[in-house]
């Protein structure tokens, strides 16, 4: 497949006379022969942006548009334009404070647990270990495991009179937990979703960034007489920094948007995230305004409020890792 | 492969144009002179498995029926106000559900053929139970849709169960005993308080089953007559919360979430003696329950008079192209007759009087639940109703109430529950 060589005017402007400066008609009729040079550049890219204005950038001003709005689905034509009163009222809105609350709880029991375990499991597979590719391959498995077929099951173990979990702490003596009705016991079992799904993945990244490490660093400090432990805490994790904070930023994004787990962990597609909103996240809490309540203004200041929040979170990443820049220089 | 920049073009060209095309459905003329008629619907109408789509393309050649079905009401339902939003991509024909019948009737009726209108309105509408052609007509008297089945509701019990706790398992005897909530709750107590009750079960499944069958035994139900929401001052909320409150209180319900995996589970485990059912929910439990539990259930009327719970019509869309053969197929699809063949086919109560009265409804019995009279003691339900009054957030709200009755069986306090309840409506109807 050869595009640019099809044209033999692609190849005059390619290799210019080195020589003479061109004209500045000569200037303007380049500019305009790269245009037409590049136009299969631009065609090949258009569909990419295409759909990007379509799906993303027309739904995102939409979306702004619609939280300055009181309506509903069923009476879209009938929208009163009520300025911020939506995100006044979100803001004094007990929901919404209870599904934050929770988001951020669900959002530390995964993202601390998951990128420490990752780090872990990233340090151990940097060995040379037997069946390393196996074991590197299994971590990623529950990545490519659907939410759904994922949630779905774990569910099953979380279940109250029939769960794997309970039967397994009844047989050691312990008491049933019900699992999904407790604020703390539901929000702890839908983190071990989470975890359980992403660990792998974070651990391949750490992993990819371990391998960058230059081996004379953990030579020396073998010579020097570090243990592997030390070698871990003062070689291997500073020369990470960057990457952890890049999976930071990522799952800290990805706890903020939690909506698959806690919408199929009741089991019976209730959005409210429990009867007692006990693990409603801000994603639930914004589907179930919008697609269960069908209040389309107040979901879309919701969903704004939650891209502000992830907004807030990605600066403050990027403040660190400049001071830290700096700080380095 | 070396293909031409311009061929290449246009074939890329081609593939969008193609893409594009698939994207939009609707029925059509194909050029031998049939016409496709696209039925959007949701669960199991059950009309393909009861053979009437092939009965009726087999009276009328011409017409090819495609049905689309859509698992969970609630989804359908979404895709559905989407499309009327839009106003495109509809079916020729839309199955319409109990939980949002009000919201069309309030918000659609324009985009739905008014039924009354139709020059054989008395003979289609003359059929019905006063209450069903109620629920879809709209304030200028159009009627959106014709009913298809019921959901009258009765009280189904385990007679192993009750039997072991030493309680009466004879129908009349129960039908008595709990002709009150306040008699069924007495029953309860009974049964909780039994030395011989079965070890880890409970005398009814949910506090929701006393909640949204109680409900709409009131004056009003969550709606005034205009369909304005009225949750704090409705008789029937108050009637239905003290007596599911009491139930959820008393630790008499086994507290699993309906339609749950839990709740599925405990069928087969017998974890419950009653559940109120509706008609449709017959089917449902013996397929939970499966065959083991042959005999072990039984059906008794419910507490406190009549009650409906479900129940669907089909509405024929304005924006049909082919309007005159989908009235016909609806017409067909609703009579009598064919309600009484999904009767039998299918276990769906009638929305028709004239085929709930029909002797091969009204005498069926069901050998599953230990050959109890169901066409006597649902066509009963269904007779005695009255017209309560719905409204768009019925579902929603319903669902904000049972959720409070499950923390009240947690160990809230039934008050703080009610307000909790209310002001999770107040989010749904926006204050």
């Amino acid at each position: 497949m050869t595009i640019a060589s099809d044209d033999p005017r692609v190849a005059a402007a390619a290799a210019p006379p080195p020589s003479a400066p061109p004209a500045p008609a000569t200037a303007a009729r380049r500019r305009r022969s790269r245009l037409t040079r590049n136009r299969w550049g631009y065609a090949y890219v258009a569909p990419f942006f295409v759909l990007f204005a379509a799906f993303s950038l027309y739904p995102f001003l939409y979306t702004a548009y619609i939280s300055l709005h009181e309506v509903r689905l069923s009476d879209i034509d009938g929208a009163v334009f009520v300025g911020f009163g939506n995100y006044t009222e979100l803001l004094q809105n007990e929901f919404f404070w209870n599904a934050a609350r929770n988001t951020l709880t669900i959002g530390i029991l995964s993202t601390v647990p998951q990128l420490a375990i990752a780090l872990g499991l990233a340090h151990l597979l940097n060995y040379r270990l037997r069946g390393r590719t196996f074991f590197r391959v299994a971590m990623l498995m529950p990545y490519a495991t659907s939410i759904a077929a994922a949630t779905l099951v774990f569910a099953q173990l979380f279940g109250h009179d029939y769960g794997l979990i309970n039967t397994l702490l009844e047989a050691v003596g312990f008491d049933r937990i019900d699992w999904e009705s407790g604020t703390w016991t539901s929000q702890i079992a839908i983190s071990v979703i989470v975890t359980w799904r992403w660990t792998g993945y974070n651990a391949l990244i750490y992993l990819a960034a371990m391998q960058a490490i230059p081996n004379d660093l953990y030579e020396a400090a073998t010579l020097d007489g570090a243990s592997r432990w030390q070698q871990f805490l003062h070689v291997t994790v500073p020369a990470l920094k960057p990457t952890i904070l890049f999976t930071i930023v990522v799952s800290t994004i990805g706890a903020v948007q939690l909506f698959g787990e806690p919408l199929l962990f009741s089991g019976n597609g209730m959005t409210s995230g429990g009867v007692s909103n006990q693990y409603q996240t801000l994603g639930l809490l914004m589907y179930d305004q919008g697609w269960t309540n069908f209040r389309l203004g107040q979901a879309a200041a919701t969903a704004w409020t939650m891209f502000l929040i992830i907004l807030v979170v990605v600066g403050i990443a990027g403040l660190i890792a400049r001071r830290r820049a700096r700080a380095e220089r | 492969m070396t293909v031409p920049p311009r061929r290449r073009a246009a074939l890329g060209a081609a593939l969008v144009a193609s893409l594009l095309a698939a994207g939009c459905g609707g029925s059509s003329s194909a050029d031998d002179g049939t016409i496709t008629l696209d039925v959007g619907l949701f669960g199991t109408f059950g009309f393909e498995q009861a053979g009437l789509y092939d009965e009726y393309m087999r009276l009328h050649p011409e017409i090819r029926i495609e049905e689309t079905s859509v698992e969970r009401s609630a989804d359908y339902y979404r895709a559905l106000q989407t499309r009327l939003a839009a106003g495109s991509g509809l079916a020729d024909i839309q199955g319409i559900e109990i939980g949002f019948v009000a919201d069309v009737v309030e918000n659609h009726a324009d985009a739905f053929v008014d039924f009354a209108a139709e020059g054989n309105a008395d003979e289609l509408l003359g059929h019905y139970y006063d209450w069903k052609v109620e629920e879809a007509t709209t304030s200028d008297g159009r009627v959106i849709g014709l009913g298809t089945d019921a959901g009258p509701e009765a009280m189904c019990f385990r007679r192993d169960l009750f039997e072991q706790a030493g309680l009466p398992t004879d129908r009349a005897q129960l039908a008595q005993l709990w002709s009150t909530w306040e008699g069924y709750l007495e029953v309860g107590r009974q049964y909780e308080g039994s030395a011989t009750k079965p070890e880890g079960t409970s005398f009814v499944d949910s506090p929701a089953s006393v909640f949204s069958a109680a409900v709409y035994q009131g004056e009003t139900a969550y709606d005034d007559a205009d369909g304005n929401p009225i949750p704090e001052s409705s008789d029937g909320v108050a009637s239905a919360w003290e007596n599911a409150s009491v139930a959820a209180a008393e630790d008499m319900t086994a507290n699993l979430i309906q339609f749950g995996d839990e709740w599925n589970a405990a069928f087969a485990s017998g974890a419950f003696a009653t559940i109120s059912c509706p008609a449709w929910m017959l089917g449902y439990i013996s397929e939970q329950a499966g065959e083991d539990a042959s005999g072990a259930w039984d059906v008794a009327p419910l507490p406190g008079g009549a009650g409906n719970w479900g129940g669907s019509w089909l509405g024929v869309t304005e924006s049909s192209e082919h309007k005159e053969e989908a009235i016909a197929l609806v017409e067909w699809l609703t009579a009598p007759e064919q309600q009484i063949t999904m009767f039998t086919e299918e276990a769906h109560f009638p929305s028709s009087q004239e085929a709930a009265e029909d002797p091969q409804v009204a005498d069926a019995a069901n050998e599953y639940f230990s050959g109890a009279p169901v066409g006597q003691i649902f066509g009963d339900s269904a007779a005695a109703l009255q017209f309560t009054p719905i409204g768009p957030y019925d579902t929603q709200i319903q669902e904000a109430f049972t959720n409070a009755l499950s923390t009240v069986a947690q160990g809230t306090a039934p008050d703080d529950a009610f307000q909790a309840a209310l002001a999770e409506i107040e989010q749904i109807t926006g204050g």
